[in-house]
């Protein structure tokens, strides 16, 4: 019992750190029909900011200080998103009306563009960095089970983004404006909605949950690389496909859902090393059953 | 419900320079011209309605008006102003509202949000508000449904929706395409008397796209006649009714 409430913590954590990513992935799909896939770069890029953005913040708030964290956390994401809405202007937009697999392609494109350039010498370079501990961090028991700290704040910092993002998009005019530009971007135009700024500002909300899950990962892994993004935003990306994609709570779900396999078929001695295999066979078997992922609808989808 | 039959009415009286007109519009899908030269001018205050058979242009030239497409030549005048190098949104603003064919609600959104989003530019809650209780009371059904999801209107719903969203922008000129589109007769005639009722309570100029031509000659003061991208005829709806060919092609004979 105890083995299991262990794993399902830590699959919670992971799965959290999924589901962040993952709304980003379904967000751009509901706006703009195609899969970012410089996505995992900009979480990526989140880290890296939060690594070179802290010891200068350490200096005055002191090390492992909660407001610096959060500050540091804060301005991490605010680059993203502004790396994220430079992105779709420089690459995406120019390709606005061209078939999706021309954009798809370019994604890929802008993805290993941006992992080959900070693997380059004079950028990051492509060593792992040790990940400072940016929240005091510490190890406990808690009825019986090995807990760490940031564990506890990815599990916060996820309840308290989940809110406020279902708060956005459900509650505010710009949220509205962004569910009818995914429903029909022409007849949201003719309410006088500008769609390029809708747009904009859906690449930075899911940047800047993307750079949030960087920074969380990071801590989790203690370290950061150039490459770093790739595995949890494939893991993130077959969340947003599970959940059903271009739907929101899906994509959280998704990532719960494969953070929490991922785990428990990890704690397994001897089914460990199949975990991959054994998640994403349970994905098959579900998207064979559920086309459209578990919270998609059935395709109505018209041109 | 006929306003050709009121000549004191304020449309044409002070009716001096066209609120929109179009010059010369030349738009094409790839090889296919789809509008050759139309030239069309819509008077303050009127009722204009534009007529023909399917696939003639009319949703084409609404939505080069709204640019939702981009016309190869010719000018789209708006207030005296062109308007054809703006963006949708820009034209919005202008008070150049547009209902667009199928209605196009926005399904996964509730009736309220729907109309929240038609009043997208306002920013005067004030103002919301009481374009909001103007909606309510033209189409009261849509205050009884506040809270449910758009795609479950049913079709009639779902128009009376969409022109109430349009009207959520404090419109100056709106553009209606096949209002009558898939609606039983009956309501037909009661969206149409709501049609007739904006134009003269609120003073807002209408350009009416209908394949139902009897109905779309009877309310309008001027009518323009369609025939594969080009305008065929253009007259007072009253001369364009009485007119024998237009009888024998659009009015069902006699
Ligand atoms: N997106 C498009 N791509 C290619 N051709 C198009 C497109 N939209 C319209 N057309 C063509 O342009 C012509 C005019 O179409 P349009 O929709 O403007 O006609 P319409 O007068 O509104 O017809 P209806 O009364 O059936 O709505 C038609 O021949 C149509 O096939
Ligand atoms: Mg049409």
């Amino acid at each position: 019992m105890s083995q299991f409430l262990q794993q399902l913590i830590n699959g919670l954590a992971l799965g959290s750190i999924y589901a962040l990513i993952a709304l980003g992935y379904t967000m751009v799909y509901g706006v703009l029909r195609f899969i970012n896939f410089a996505h995992s770069d900009v979480l990526m890029l989140g880290a890296f900011a939060a690594y070179f953005l802290n010891p200068s913040i350490e200096r005055t708030f002191g090390p492992q200080s909660i407001p610096g964290a959060l500050l540091v956390v804060l301005l991490s994401a605010l680059i993203c998103a502004a790396l994220g809405i430079l992105i779709e202007i420089l690459a995406y937009r120019p390709l606005r009306n061209r078939p999706k697999l021309t954009v798809l392609i370019t994604a890929i494109g802008v993805s290993l563009f941006i992992e080959y350039t900070c693997q380059h010498r004079s950028v990051f370079r492509a060593e792992t960095r040790p990940f400072p501990n940016l929240f005091p961090s510490r190890d406990f028991q808690w009825l019986g089970l090995a807990v760490n700290s940031n564990d506890l704040v990815v599990l916060a910092a996820t309840a308290v983004l989940l809110t406020a993002l279902w708060f956005i998009v459900q509650r505010t005019k710009t949220g509205t404006a962004m569910r009818a530009v995914a429903f029909n971007p022409q007849a949201a135009a003719l309410m006088g909605i500008n769609i390029n700024r809708v747009i904009s500002f859906t690449f930075g909300l899911g940047s800047a949950l993307a750079a949030i899950a960087g920074i969380l990962y990071a801590l989790k892994a203690r370290g950061i690389e150039p490459l770093m993004g790739v595995t949890p935003g494939l893991r993130a990306f077959t969340a947003a496909v599970l959940g059903g994609i271009g739907n929101l709570p899906g994509a959280a779900l998704g990532g719960f859902v494969l953070g929490a396999l991922e785990t428990f078929a990890g704690g397994i001695p001897a089914i460990s090393n199949y975990r991959d295999g054994i998640a994403f066979a349970l994905l098959i078997l579900i998207l064979l059953f559920r086309p459209a992922g578990l919270l998609g609808k059935p395709q109505t989808e018209k041109v | 419900m006929n306003p050709s039959d009121s000549p004191t009415s304020a449309a044409t009286t002070q009716a001096t320079a066209p609120l929109l007109e179009s010059r010369d519009l030349h738009v094409r899908y790839g090889a296919i011209n789809a509008l050759n030269g139309v030239s069309l001018r819509v008077m303050p205050g009127q009722i204009v309605s534009l007529i023909g058979a399917n696939g003639a242009g009319k949703t084409t030239l609404l939505k080069t008006i709204s640019a939702l497409h981009r016309a190869k030549t010719g000018d789209i005048l708006y207030n005296g102003e062109s308007i054809r190098n703006l963006a949708p949104h820009e034209i919005v603003r202008r008070g150049l509202c547009h209902v667009p064919e199928g209605r196009m609600v926005f399904a996964n959104l509730t009736v309220q949000e729907n109309l929240q989003m038609g009043a997208y530019l306002l920013t005067d809650r004030k103002v919301v508000a009481q374009e909001l209780d103007y909606v309510f009371t033209t189409f009261p059904r849509l205050k009884e449904r506040l809270h449910q999801m758009s795609g479950t209107l049913s079709g009639g719903e779902q128009q009376m929706l969409a022109i109430g969203r349009a009207l959520m922008g404090k419109p100056r000129f709106l553009m209606l395409d096949e209002p009558s589109l898939g609606i039983a007769p009956l309501l037909v005639k009661a969206i149409f008397e709501k049609i007739v009722q904006i134009n003269r309570e609120h003073g807002i100029t209408i350009l009416l796209v209908e394949q139902n031509a009897n109905l779309a000659l009877e309310i309008a003061h001027h009518a323009y006649v369609m025939e594969t991208g080009v305008i065929a005829l253009k007259g007072e709806s009253r001369e364009l009714r009485a007119n024998p060919d237009v009888k024998a092609a659009y009015l069902g004979g006699r």
